[in-house]
């Protein structure tokens, strides 16, 4: 899923300095379930910015809605009329909803409550960690299902480097070396030598760059 | 391959490097690092002081991610004093188009060395907000410069007329992990066309020896030039220092007779036992060279290789 979190206060107040009336929208997807931009932190928002805004003086009315999706037109359909209401739109989902909100709501000052951070999940409560950079060419076939992308440092395709010690990536302690784990995965399951060989560079223009990328399924289509 | 390429002789390049391994010598090699400034006086001064004692000089490219003059520039300053550059080459800050470019470049300015390194993580730096590049990683630039250099191609399979001929290093650290794939990924560097190697700093002198056996019982010390590398530590504080990088090893034993030196004679004793490690390097059977790399204490260079028996320098026959 898209991991995100929440932005400082004094950032997201920032951008609210001309607002009398706020929409604060959240999404059922991702965003809930890692605990940023769901009903409840929704609700902790509004709360928080309406404190704010009292003990400012300034009258600001606070709505709220939560999407199922912010990433699909149907459901950003659903907030129409309270987005009618309102001058400005402060979205809780990714970066994807702010900007089908903005597509949407295009009279709207549309702007994030959150840092959209990674692909990733929760390795144990409370703790979601990367996993995947969306790179458009996936190399975990011969990677022992990790992703050197990502997870390493120097998205090495020819690791480890030298700086990998007792496990542990030359950034920080905290940081597995993927090619450590590489090793040892590949190690385990007998396939070894997927990593003698040389890996050709990568085509990144599968990853970024040239506008958004763009999936069709013709079959799909209407 | 061109006749002024020196392929009558066999030999890939016109490096003094490549030229003193093919006749048989223990090369001798030392790391200079360009400063963060945009003065050439002291790449200059060191330079003039090391040519007469090392046969190629290393110029780092924005070592531990500092922003410091440039390795291919700094390598201009050296043949200027006299010396042979090997300029290093990261894989942090420039993509495959700005590296491809950068080797024409040198080799139009007579550089005929490269080390191709993946590069020391930003976040160690002075920008540690910076991007980071790594569109290819280091072994795959050790292919790139061997495809331009053998087939006259770029990457991109489109041909040049005149290749930069780079003699082609790499680095191996015998002291990472995982060991057992340190040879492993050594080979890989062999594959992908490396004619050099320059070890990491060398001080865990028996972990080398284990290292080079392995290296030896895959023939690998016969396909490409193994110089280990030294480092002079200026006190015990540095080498204790040095003991917490990641990728370093360095003995007990080593770190309680530069504990036990007064502190006035520690960079003597540092000295010292660098030139020690360079005679026990010397004695490992397929070892071919040393690198010296006497970080921000280039002037102690040629003290240490004649206190390793290493001079004179051979001249190129």
């Amino acid at each position: 899923m898209i991991v995100a979190s929440r932005k400082p206060m004094k950032e997201i107040v920032s951008f609210l300095e001309g607002t009398s009336d706020l929409l604060i929208a959240g999404c059922s997807e991702c965003v809930t379930v890692c605990q940023a931009g769901g009903e409840k932190e929704v609700l902790v928002l509004a709360a928080e910015l309406d404190m704010y805004f009292r003990d400012r003086g300034r009258k600001v009315d606070i709505v709220t809605a939560v999407c199922n999706r912010q990433c699909d037109p149907e459901f950003v359909e659903e907030i129409s009329s309270l987005a009618a209401r309102v001058d400005t739109i402060l979205s809780m989902a990714c970066g994807v909803g702010v900007q089908f909100l903005a597509e949407r709501y295009r009279d709207k000052w549309v702007v994030p409550a959150l840092n959209t951070t990674f692909g990733g999940g929760a390795t144990r409560p409370g703790v979601w960690e990367e996993r995947c950079g969306m790179c458009g060419d996936c190399v975990l076939h011969l990677t022992g299902g990790i992703c050197p992308v990502i997870r390493c440092s120097k998205s090495l395709l020819n690791g480890p480097c030298g700086g990998s010690q007792d496990g542990k990536c030359e950034v920080s302690k905290d940081i597995d070396c993927a090619w450590q784990l590489i090793y040892d995965r590949l190690k385990e399951i007998g396939k070894l030598d997927l990593i003698y060989r040389v890996l050709p560079p990568k085509d990144w223009s599968k990853s970024r760059d040239g506008g958004p990328r763009k999936v069709v399924r013709e079959d799909a289509t209407v | 391959m061109s006749e002024e390429n020196g392929n009558r002789s066999g030999l890939k390049t016109d490096s003094r490097i490549e030229k003193l391994l093919s006749q048989g010598h223990f090369v001798v090699t030392a790391e200079i690092g360009p400063p963060k400034s945009a003065s050439p006086k002291g790449i200059i001064k060191n330079a003039t002081l090391l040519k007469d004692a090392v046969d190629g000089m290393n110029l780092t490219d924005n070592q531990t991610a500092i922003v410091r003059l440039s390795s291919i520039a700094a390598a201009v300053h050296v043949m200027s004093a006299g010396g042979e550059p090997i300029i290093q080459m990261t894989c942090r800050d420039r993509n495959r188009i700005a590296l491809q470019s950068d080797l024409l470049g040198a080799a139009s300015l007579g550089i005929k060395n490269v080390l191709c390194l993946s590069g020391d993580h930003q976040s160690f730096g002075n920008h540690v907000t910076a991007k980071n590049v790594y569109d290819i990683d280091s072994i795959q630039l050790v292919s790139m410069v061997k495809t331009m250099r053998d087939e006259k191609k770029f990457l991109c399979g489109e041909e040049m007329k005149v290749e930069p001929r780079m003699f082609i290093g790499a680095a191996a650290n015998p002291f990472a992990d995982p060991f057992e794939f340190r040879v492993v990924r050594l080979a890989k560097k062999v594959a992908a066309g490396a004619d050099f190697i320059q070890t990491q700093a060398i001080f865990d002198i028996e972990r080398f020896k284990r290292w080079m056996a392995m290296v030896r019982d895959q023939g690998l010390h016969e396909k490409v030039a193994i110089l280990g590398g030294v480092l002079p530590a200026k006190s015990f504080g540095a080498m204790k220092y040095m003991k917490d990088v990641p990728g370093m090893s360095i003995p007990e034993d080593l770190l309680k007779r530069m504990k036990g030196t007064p502190k006035e004679k520690q960079p003597e004793e540092g000295i010292k036992i660098c030139a020690e490690l360079i005679q026990m390097i010397r004695e490992v059977p397929g070892v071919r060279g040393v690198h010296i790399m006497a970080v921000m204490w280039e002037e102690t260079v040629p003290e240490i290789v004649k206190m390793a028996g290493l001079l004179p320098r051979p001249s190129v026959a």
